[in-house]
């Protein structure tokens, strides 16, 4: 049982010093988490730290590679509404 | 002629109770001595100083504990300048280097913040052991810290134990119904909290810090991001509560909003005010407070002046170039300090020095006449006018065609007041690229709507043409003054001409 730190990351620093189980350490080109460590949270929190503080929607997976953050949870930007702003964007 | 600069700090005419009317120099007046003391070298505290000081920011704060609508937490770039933005994160150890290399290049610099990216306070150990070593390196630099709130009442013992003497807080409402469409999310006691629950705490968390620094004698500045149909209207009420708790300044800002940005508020299509509503609001806060109206929202790793950004120089791969003798380095900076304060000492001292019998001064300000009802204007005299001025060093001193922003001054009976300033493409760039600069030139255009003059030093007959066409009229006459007394000239001499009388010349801008 772990999470995984994918490449969407930021490298914000926010959930490093939060882990009870020092699990996640910083590494090129974004923080990692290891496996071995880490509990998510279980017994310690109610909520994964690193999950709860983290800016990034989709950059932290559990096991099953399932988002724990998923596209418009944290910004409220709804996720066709993001991909039509893009478009537009791309399209100028 | 100069325009008569009417002294009217409180004590003296007992016309203005609020302490924060007028012209630049009473924005100074306003504040009891030791505040004034303070806040004389700051840039981003007293707007006379920003003209002879700079800042720096070092970005060691990269983690943040909420979540503002306006902000893009994955934005890393070079050619955007806000809030929020960086190039490369520093270490405490490459801050402290970085800053004791700005601070030996640049005399001018008197300032070191922590601004972000994220929130200084939720990176404490990186924050304060910057603060610490540079407070031990360089005690010559004044340090700052601007903060979202959240932990701020876990972390003031320590700002005070770090002589930080300044502190700005972002406090966008007082009512967790508004903070509800503003933050949509905060950290809190190991929980990611949303909506107004969320609003709430944040909003609880900014007053007890606001009243813990000012118990301690910190000076806060409050920052407020004005966001039409969302906080416009709350943020009078905002100001009032902040004065009344202590706050010394008030720095409304306009939203930054832009698709690209990838903020919620860019893309979900939120504007961002324009320039007049902006300036209403502050005119609408002053009544109760100190408005600072010189912000240039800056990168949180600018370096220099407001307004310019040097940071380029000071590249982490420059610095470790670079031989940096701090002894040294502080002789120089103590002597320009001492001058740029002896400069700016005189000029106030001018500014209040009495030019006309006071016979004949008449205090035109709307809430001088509030506070005093007898003293209404006897004669006929002009309106107020716009004027935007290409400026350097508080002087008219700027190319039309070279500047990168303008400064906006309101000119009235009473004086040149600072309200503003607005942004512009400098498109004189003296070579091949000139190809882009009609359009260029029209957005500078645009975006002085409102302004009636433009000084500067210089200006070309095409740009000429085309500001006169739009109804903005170019000035060249005033290269090198000060842009108090040109500005004040040139408002003369419309009254003299009579053009003050009728209402303004419809702007032909959009």
């Amino acid at each position: 049982m772990a999470l995984e730190i994918i490449e969407s990351c930021v490298n914000c620093w926010a959930c490093a010093p939060l882990c009870p189980n020092k699990a996640i350490y910083e590494a090129a080109p974004h923080f990692l988490i290891d496996a071995d460590k880490c509990t998510e949270c279980v017994g310690e929190f109610a909520d994964a730290q690193c999950v709860a503080i983290c800016p990034i929607e989709g950059a932290i997976l559990d096991e099953l590679g399932t988002e724990m953050n998923p596209p418009g949870s944290l910004t409220g930007i709804p996720p066709e509404r993001w991909a039509a702003a893009q478009a537009e964007i791309a399209a100028r | 002629m100069d325009l008569p600069v009417i002294d009217n700090a409180p004590a003296k005419s007992g016309g203005c109770s609020t302490g924060s009317c007028g012209s630049t120099a009473s924005q100074m007046d306003g504040m009891p001595d030791d505040i004034r003391a303070k806040v004389q070298d700051h840039p981003c505290y007293s707007e006379d100083a920003h003209h002879y000081f700079a800042r720096m920011h070092v970005a060691v704060a990269p983690a943040c504990n909420i979540q503002c609508h306006y902000c893009n937490r994955k934005y890393d770039c070079a050619n955007e300048s806000r809030p929020g933005v960086v190039s490369e994160l520093l270490t405490p150890a490459q801050a402290v280097k970085k800053t004791l290399a700005v601070a030996a290049t640049i005399p001018q610099m008197t300032v070191l913040g922590i601004a972000g990216p994220g929130d200084p306070l939720a990176n404490p150990e990186r924050t304060f052991e910057t603060f610490r070593e540079l407070a031990q390196k360089a005690p010559d630099i004044k340090l700052c810290v601007s903060t979202n709130g959240l932990s701020l009442p876990d972390h003031v013992e320590e700002l005070a134990k770090h002589n930080i003497d300044h502190v700005t807080i972002t406090i966008n409402c007082v009512d967790p119904d508004v903070g509800a469409k503003i933050y949509p999310w905060i950290f809190w006691q190991n929980k990611r909290i949303h909506g107004r629950e969320a609003a709430a705490i944040l909003i609880e968390r900014q007053q007890k810090g606001l009243e813990m620094l000012v118990a301690r004698g910190i000076l806060v500045k409050v920052n407020s991001v004005l966001i039409p149909g969302v906080n416009d209207e709350h943020l009078k009420e905002v100001s009032k509560i902040v004065k009344a708790k202590g706050a010394f300044l008030h720095n409304v800002m306009p939203l930054i909003a832009e698709a690209e940005h990838g903020t919620f508020y860019g893309v979900m299509g939120q504007r961002s005010p324009n320039p007049e509503e902006l300036k209403n609001l502050q005119d609408a806060c002053e009544g109760d407070m100190n408005m600072m109206r010189h912000c240039r929202q800056c990168r949180a790793d600018a370096v220099g002046l407001l307004g310019e950004d040097r940071g380029d120089e000071f590249t982490m791969d420059k610095i470790d170039a670079m031989e940096i003798d701090y002894e040294a380095a502080m002789a120089v900076r103590a002597e320009f300090r001492a001058r740029a304060t002896a400069e700016l000492e005189a000029k106030r001292n001018k500014a209040h020095a009495p030019k006309l019998p006071q016979a004949q001064v008449v205090q035109f300000m709307p809430r001088a006449a509030k506070a005093v009802p007898e003293a209404v204007p006897a004669a006929p005299v002009g309106r107020s006018v716009l004027m935007a001025v290409a400026a350097k060093g508080g002087l008219v001193a700027v190319h039309f065609g070279h500047a990168k922003e303008f400064l906006v001054y309101e000119a009235s009976a009473t004086g040149a007041k600072f309200v503003g300033h607005r942004k512009a493409d400098a498109y004189c760039a003296g070579d091949d690229t000139c190809g882009d600069a009609e359009s260029t030139l029209d957005r500078t255009i645009k975006a002085l709507a409102g302004c009636e003059v433009v000084l500067c030093s210089k200006i070309g007959y095409e740009p000429w043409g085309n500001l006169e066409a739009a109804g903005i009229q170019p000035n060249g006459e005033h290269a090198m003054e000060a842009i108090e007394e040109a500005v004040a000239a040139v408002w003369n001499e419309m009254l003299a001409a009579g053009k003050l009388t009728a209402a303004p010349a419809a702007n032909k801008v959009a």
